[in-house]
């Protein structure tokens, strides 16, 4: 109960805080609210684009949310994004003239591959030589759009791509479309499965339960005989794989082609996505639409009111710097208890 | 700065005087990460402190015509950003790694917001010293026109090793750093040290700041750090928590992160942006090279998260 209570009562004073913001630089905040509303879940139209952005947002998200279940902070979304991006391009590109039904999947794992040996890359070096991983996967996200731009601008590049250097386009067939009768593209049905599925492996299988009890004390886990360095290992490498498909689907569902443009900052709202869903992959899909949504605002609040477009990543910042102050009022609040049970054990450190 | 006249003696010269004009906010962010992580917390949210150091400062200077009164700035807004951290941290549960996290992101995100109106106008840039007057090359003298920012984080180095070690601020900042336990019960406010330290450390991770948008690359816009601060977070455990180390770090790092506009200048562009990663791999393989798995790292404060 309180649960839920607490991360919306936090969004709550963050949207209280981000309009006192607003007001400072005058503008009015309740126009900010109204087109935010508006940009977000206003219309159809603005349903569509929330939704669009949420697909990959679910698949960021997871890719922190996965790893925490076991006790890791990972922060590498994005650079498990851009490597998914770049590999599916590349096998597409490379595939040319095979038949769709064998491309789009192979460029599915090939996304899926680069992005799981970079986060796993993070994860065996945490368990192989004890290197933190937030800051790991961090430099390894700035290393992965490095090789992005690098291959961009160099080995892969289209020569038709002047000023915004690109990989060559993707043949059609290629191309993933979008649902029946919306203008929202399949990767929000992936993101969703990724998401369930994700809640089944930690959850309702052995795996799962294993992953919990080292998030929960790794010591315990290993005097009971858990294998600990293949759990985290596996588990960093499926988040990597989370991510790497959304790289993949914003490239065969979005853009078309590799470039800079996938750099869009899915894996710092991921984060927070994963963080305000309190790192369980069922509520990371309301969460991510949610975020989705902020994200879609921000272009109708740049053009109609011309706040900059960092108006959404200073809104983000203050929801997620309420959030964790709003850690301490967890099993504080005097509500009455809902539930019989006693609490589920909750691992102290997210 | 014409580095072709050199030939390829252009790109150790270039890469000596990168160290020492690249090093400059590694230097200052990780002397004051070095202080915040000594009281046995983790500030991983100073990425933002320098983006936010590096707007206000530019902002300020602008403003008032006076790049020092930039740097003070970029230090102000460091420290407020400081004790955010701080604050949010001492409350209970509540994890240090995640709080750094969210203030990257928002610190982030208020630079290029209010920075918005200061990427056109031109502020005014710190003054450099002249150490290269005797040389007749053109390239080494630009190569030794030191910034004075530079100078004074050297000298602060040394300063904070003996601070550390032979004041009451310093043992009471490692009583808390190596027991969190053993600091409260010999009667030391544990969160009130850890405050100062947080602040003190944003103060610098601001300044370092200043230095990126005030002297080198000298002007604002939202490319400007890309990593700088993450990355001197990693110095400070490849430098031991010891701030004289960090120093040489910072200007190891510094040199790294030259060398691919060094080798640019000479007319090696391929591979550019695989060469501005350098200090990012530089990192990582310092990191899993000096990690271990088994034992702690030496050094390190026992109260700290990220080594444990």
């Amino acid at each position: 109960m309180t649960a839920v209570l607490i991360p919306i009562a936090a969004l709550a004073a963050s949207l209280a805080l981000f309009g006192a913001f607003v007001a400072l630089v005058g503008v009015d905040p309740l126009e900010v609210y109204r087109l935010m509303y508006a940009g977000a879940f206003g219309s159809w139209f603005s349903w569509q684009n929330t939704l669009t952005r949420a697909a990959p947002l679910i698949l960021t998200a997871l890719c922190t949310a996965l790893p925490a279940q076991l006790g890791l902070v990972v922060i590498g979304g994005e650079g498990a994004l851009v490597l998914g991006a770049l590999a599916a391009a590349a096998t597409g590109l490379a595939l040319e003239g095979a038949p769709a039904p064998v491309v789009v999947p192979a460029m599915g794992l090939a996304s899926m591959a680069a992005g799981a040996l970079l986060i796993g890359g993070a994860g065996a070096l945490r368990h192989g030589r004890g290197v933190n991983e937030t800051i790991s996967s961090l430099l390894l996200a700035y290393i992965a759009i490095a090789v992005l731009n690098h291959m961009v601008e160099g080995p892969l590049k289209d020569p038709a791509s002047l000023n915004k250097p690109s990989t060559a386009p993707l043949a059609e067939d290629y191309t993933i479309g979008t649902l029946p009768g919306m203008d929202v593209h399949w990767g929000l049905v992936v993101g969703v499965v990724c998401a369930l599925s994700a809640w089944v492996l930690m959850r309702r299988t052995t795996f799962g339960f294993a992953a919990r009890v080292v998030g929960g004390n790794p010591r315990a886990a290993r005097m009971a005989g858990l294998p600990v360095g293949r759990l985290l290992i596996v588990t960093t490498a499926l988040a990597g794989a989370m991510a790497g498909l959304a790289g993949m689907i914003e490239v065969a569902a979005v853009h078309g082609r590799a470039n800079a443009a996938v750099v869009a900052g899915y894996g710092s709202t991921g984060i927070l996505v994963a963080f305000l869903a309190r790192q369980n992959p069922l509520a990371v899909i309301p969460v991510a639409i949610l975020f989705g949504g902020i994200c879609a605002s921000g272009g109708l609040l740049q053009r109609r009111l011309g706040l900059p477009d960092a108006s959404v990543l200073v809104f983000q910042g203050i929801i997620f710097v309420v959030l964790l102050a709003s850690e301490a009022l967890h099993g504080r609040l005097p509500l009455p208890r809902l539930a019989k049970q006693p609490p589920a054990a909750q691992p102290t450190e997210a | 700065m014409d580095e072709t006249a050199l030939g390829w003696w252009g790109v150790p010269l270039a890469v000596l005087a990168g160290a020492i004009r690249v090093s400059t906010p590694f230097l200052f962010v990780s002397l004051g990460e070095c202080l915040t992580e000594k009281s046995g917390r983790i500030n991983l949210g100073l990425e933002g402190t320098l983006v936010m150091g590096a707007m206000s400062g530019y902002a300020v200077a602008y403003g008032t015509g006076s790049p020092w009164a930039g740097v003070l700035a970029a230090g102000v807004a460091g420290t407020a950003f400081g004790i955010l951290h701080a604050a949010i941290c001492s409350l209970e549960r509540v994890n240090d790694i995640a709080v750094g996290i969210a203030l990257m992101l928002l610190g982030t995100g208020l630079a290029f917001f209010l920075g918005k109106p200061y990427i056109q106008p031109q502020a005014p840039q710190l003054p450099s010293i002249d150490f290269g007057w005797w040389s007749a090359s053109a390239q080494v003298r630009s190569a030794l026109q030191v910034n004075a920012l530079f100078l004074i984080g050297a000298a602060l180095a040394p300063l904070l090793v003996w601070g550390l070690r032979s004041t009451r601020w310093g043992m009471v900042l490692r009583i808390v750093g190596e027991s969190a336990e053993a600091a409260r019960a010999m009667g030391y406010p544990v969160n009130r040290v850890r405050l100062f330290a947080t602040a003190a450390g944003g103060f610098l991770a601001g300044v370092g700041g200043s230095f990126l948008s005030l002297h080198y690359p000298g002007s604002w816009n939202e490319r400007l750090s890309s990593g700088q601060g993450i990355t001197a977070v990693a110095l400070v455990i490849f430098a031991r928590w010891d701030p004289v180390l960090c120093f040489w770090a910072s200007l190891l790092f510094g040199g790294a992160g030259a060398l691919g506009p060094a080798l640019q200048a000479v007319g090696v562009t391929q591979g550019y942006y695989l060469f501005n990663a350098a200090p990012y791999v530089l990192t990582l393989a310092i990191m899993i090279a000096t990690s271990s798995a088994r034992h702690r790292l030496a050094g390190a404060p026992a109260e700290l998260s990220v080594t444990r």
